[in-house]
């Protein structure tokens, strides 16, 4: 049954990262998924240290407080300090996620917080927290969680395709037909923040960082219609689960690790074969 | 009683950080006519139609549309964008750019009706893209991307058409359409404000003429504005650049061509 779990585990993170992934690579921000998953640490900590606990709903909500902050304060220095958004990003989590470091290299010692667990999740230990949910049902806690955002989240896609896509598309003429593109902006992270403040608590930072940018992607290179891609992007990252976990089980090392690995290689050979297909079609049609 | 104009620029100033983009412009613009909007690169052509549209904000002045607050009017005024500030790569058919035309009128959270499906056939039709609706836009070349936003444009039912540099790399073929289609639009009704960037064509294409040089340096009937001195102030020393070049290579035609 682990073995279920953690890959359920797996498949909702790469669901919701494929979904946001999907939208924020096409708006050339994947990298605010980077910058969320760390600057929340700061958040976390101040979480932990108030409520004296590593219970899940102070933390999420201490996470998703420093997550917002980060993504104001790039707003900020974008619109404001007129910075590159990629210069804005980095300097924006950094200075976030050294915050975090030091607050918890000071006051952190006996805490059951460490960096490690925040960078790189704690996938195989999923199964620790079960606990029984409705008819005799069991998953992790972190499990339920996700189900929930999973649904949350299809169903927001779903409801706002149409201004996402338009906002996404060409924001000027969106602008001009009175579309609230600010507003849509920031449905959007919301759901960036949310996704990510759920999942590193259960795979890391770095597996998210891998769940959006890879899968979005791979499906770009796969189809050139926007909803096959997202929908794509989510088979590809259930499978680059399943193929990661195994990978990881046979070879003994980091689940997280292999599946981050896995996606990378995905992507390679797709790209390699897609090129190769591609100059194929050229020949035959000149 | 004379008409009122359709278009009024007040005091208008844009600044991007501390820089200029727009200094104080002001003027008026009559309907039913094609209107050019002319300066070098940089004089804030985009930034005046961007003002008009809402998509800027100025720093200071406003616009009005139609004696209204554009809000009060948007359904009656279409734009076309730059077609370079698009990503052309974006996994997206022809079908589903021009259906973004419709989205106004129908709002984001409905579906499209067979009325919207009959205006996007229509609209792709008269740019000749029909054949092309199911291609995926990266695989379309520039005079078709072209098409592709104008017919956007069409399908939103303006009165008021701006267009951002609708000529700009597109071939003689696309140029020749999109002048024909202006015409029968300004037949029909439509008043239509074109950002242009070519001198040779400005007096064949426009009825009307506003001269920009981050100020403005004219506007008026295209007879009465397009003389040698206020294309002097609107071009400054880039024009007799711009000029001797042309003469240049015309002097030595083809000259890097080998056998």
């Amino acid at each position: 049954m682990n073995d279920f779990y953690t890959i359920l585990t797996a498949s909702l993170v790469a669901i919701n990262c494929a979904l946001m992934g999907g939208f924020l690579m096409m708006r050339k921000m994947v990298m605010i998924g980077d910058a969320i998953s760390h600057a929340v640490l700061p958040g976390i900590f101040v979480a932990y240290y108030i409520s004296g606990s590593t219970a899940s709903l102070p933390i999420l909500a201490g996470a998703a407080f420093s997550g917002i902050l980060a993504t104001l304060m790039i707003e900020w220095f974008t619109k404001k300090a007129r910075l590159q958004s990629d210069a804005a990003i980095g300097i924006s989590y950094t200075l976030l996620f050294a915050i975090g470091i030091i607050l918890i290299s000071k006051w952190g010692q006996n805490a059951d917080l460490d960096q490690q667990c925040v960078l790189y999740g704690e996938i195989e230990q999923i199964s620790f927290w079960l606990q029984p949910i409705a008819f005799g049902i069991v998953l992790p806690k972190q499990t339920v969680i996700l189900l929930a955002v999973a649904v949350l989240l299809i169903g927001a896609v779903i409801w706002g395709y149409k201004g996402l896509f338009i906002t996404t598309f060409d924001p000027d003429f969106a602008l001009s037909t009175g579309v609230a593109v600010t507003f849509w902006h920031y449905f959007l992270m919301s759901g960036v923040s949310l996704t990510t403040v759920v999942s590193f608590e259960s795979v890391g930072a770095i597996l998210v960082i891998a769940f959006l940018s890879g899968p979005p992607a791979i499906a770009y290179l796969l189809t050139e219609d926007f909803k096959k891609m997202l929908i794509l992007a989510c088979l590809v990252g259930i499978l680059c689960s399943i193929g990661g976990y195994y990978t990881a089980k046979w070879l003994d090392v980091s689940v997280a690790g292999a599946i981050s690995t896995f996606i990378g290689l995905v992507f390679m050979i797709v790209f390699i074969g897609t090129s190769v297909l591609k100059r194929k079609v050229d020949v035959i049609s000149t | 009683m004379k008409q009122p104009p359709i278009i009024e620029v007040h005091n208008l100033t844009v600044l991007y950080g501390r820089k200029p983009a727009l200094w104080n412009i002001d003027f008026d613009l009559p309907e039913k006519q094609v209107i050019g909007i002319m300066g070098p690169n940089g004089s804030g052509k985009s930034t005046l139609l961007k003002s008009i549209m809402g998509v800027v904000t100025p720093t200071s002045g406003f616009t009005k549309v139609y004696d209204q607050s554009l809000n009060n009017v948007r359904d009656r005024v279409s734009y076309v964008p730059q077609r370079q500030d698009i990503d052309w790569d974006f996994p997206a058919s022809v079908w589903e750019i021009v259906a973004m035309g419709r989205y106004q009128k129908r709002g984001l959270f409905k579906k499209l009706t067979t009325e919207d499906q009959d205006i996007i056939t229509d609209s792709l039709e008269k740019v000749n893209m029909l054949g092309y609706a199911k291609r995926q836009i990266s695989q379309l070349s520039g005079g078709q991307q072209q098409r592709v936003f104008l017919a956007r444009a069409i399908a939103q039912q303006g009165d008021l058409f701006l267009m951002d540099e609708p000529f700009a790399g597109v071939d003689i073929a696309t140029e020749e359409m999109i002048i024909s289609l202006l015409k029968d639009m300004k037949e029909a009704g439509k008043t239509l404000v074109i950002v242009h960037h070519d001198l040779h064509t400005a007096q064949s294409y426009f009825d009307h003429l506003v001269l920009l040089n981050t100020r403005l340096i004219a506007s008026g009937p295209t007879e009465e504005v397009f003389t040698d001195q206020i294309l002097t102030d609107t071009y400054g020393g880039k024009l007799t650049t711009i000029s001797k070049i042309s003469q240049e290579l015309e002097n030595k035609e083809f000259p890097i061509r080998h056998k």
